[in-house]
């Protein structure tokens, strides 16, 4: 299946739970948020939160702004 | 020493804060520079931004929060780069999910890249949905008092007008009318913008605002944290004089030296 993860096509392999696709990413331990079709997924519930085909993934952090 | 007045803090959202100039952390060489001007400038709450993370490259890049700790600033997380209140929302809730649950954002929606001055409809509209949903915004705001009250009635709990265009660094081009913010407002009224140098700041403090927040006049000085360490000063310089109650302006000479006794009598 494919999502989209941060406006670009990602693909995926079976339906990942957020904390899976994050450490893909090599992002485990990071400070990040995520966003599941435009709807906050708590990190308490990245475990249980399995990804679906076509779905819309930010994943954010902080950077330098004023 | 006893006729100093006793300053209180600046308190936001009921959030006391001892420094009154709030610092952005864009523009910077690297971490090392911000996290030395944020030391230098004194400042208690730094705002940041919130952008998507890089994904496959370098895993291992430092991380600004490692450089401004929120275990010893308050982050002010920012919606720059908003030009709708959806955007900024969604933003705001982003940040609220990064920072574990802390509610206290600036809010920004822009018009146009060209300018970046606020886009007063969309900003309404987003301040009270932010309102409601539990946020204690402070907002970024043109100089018009009449808007001004406005976001005050929707709930803002502190309003902040531009002293001129982000990164301008052309000073207050409009104090008349941030004079008459000052005048009515009953929340917090800090410049955002627009600060060049040590001397702006101390204008927009005389003039009794809360406090300023700023990012280009330091991080774009030649000398960042020298900048940082001379608004910390201005700041705290231009509070006092609001304090002490400026003398009044007059027309005409007034000797210092008195007139009796002179040599010439």
């Amino acid at each position: 299946m494919q999502i989209q993860l941060n406006g670009e096509p990602h693909p995926l392999d079976g339906e990942p739970t957020l904390v899976q696709l994050v450490d893909s990413l090599g992002l485990t331990g990071r400070r990040v948020a995520i966003e599941v079709n435009e709807e906050i997924v708590p990190r308490s519930q990245h475990a249980q939160t399995r990804l679906n085909d076509g779905d819309r993934v930010e994943i954010v952090h902080a950077i330098g702004g004023g | 020493m006893s006729q100093l007045i006793q300053d209180t803090p600046l308190i936001v959202a009921g959030r006391r804060f001892a420094s009154r100039l709030l610092v952005g952390t864009g523009k910077y060489r690297d971490f090392d520079e911000t996290a030395a001007a944020i030391e230098a400038s004194g400042a208690d709450v730094v705002t940041f931004a919130v952008r998507r993370t890089n994904l496959g490259q370098n895993p291992g890049e430092p991380n600004l929060l490692d450089a401004v700790p929120p275990s010893r600033y308050t982050l002010l997380p920012n919606t720059a780069g908003c030009y709708t209140a959806k955007d900024a929302v969604r933003t705001c809730k982003l940040a609220r999910e990064l920072l574990d649950g802390h509610n206290l954002v600036k809010l920004e929606v822009l018009g146009d890249e060209k300018t970046l001055y606020p886009n007063v409809v969309e900003t309404l509209a987003a301040a009270e949905t932010l309102v409601n949903d539990g946020f204690d915004v402070m907002v970024y705001t043109s100089d018009d008092p009449i808007v001004a009250k406005e976001l005050e009635k929707r709930g803002c709990c502190a309003v902040m007008p531009l002293g001129s265009l982000i990164g301008s660094g052309n000073g207050l081009l409009n104090p008349a009318t941030l004079a008459l913010i000052l005048e009515h407002a009953d929340v917090p009224v800090l410049v955002d913008a627009g600060i060049g140098t040590a001397s702006d700041a101390a204008l927009a403090m005389e003039m009794g605002c809360d406090g300023v927040l700023m990012n280009s006049a330091i991080a774009h000085a030649r000398h960042p944290v020298m900048m940082a360490n001379a608004m910390r000063k201005a700041i705290e310089a231009g509070r006092e004089a609001f304090l002490a109650e400026r003398m009044p302006r007059r027309a005409s000479a007034s000797p210092s030296s008195p007139f009796a006794g002179r040599i010439n009598g």
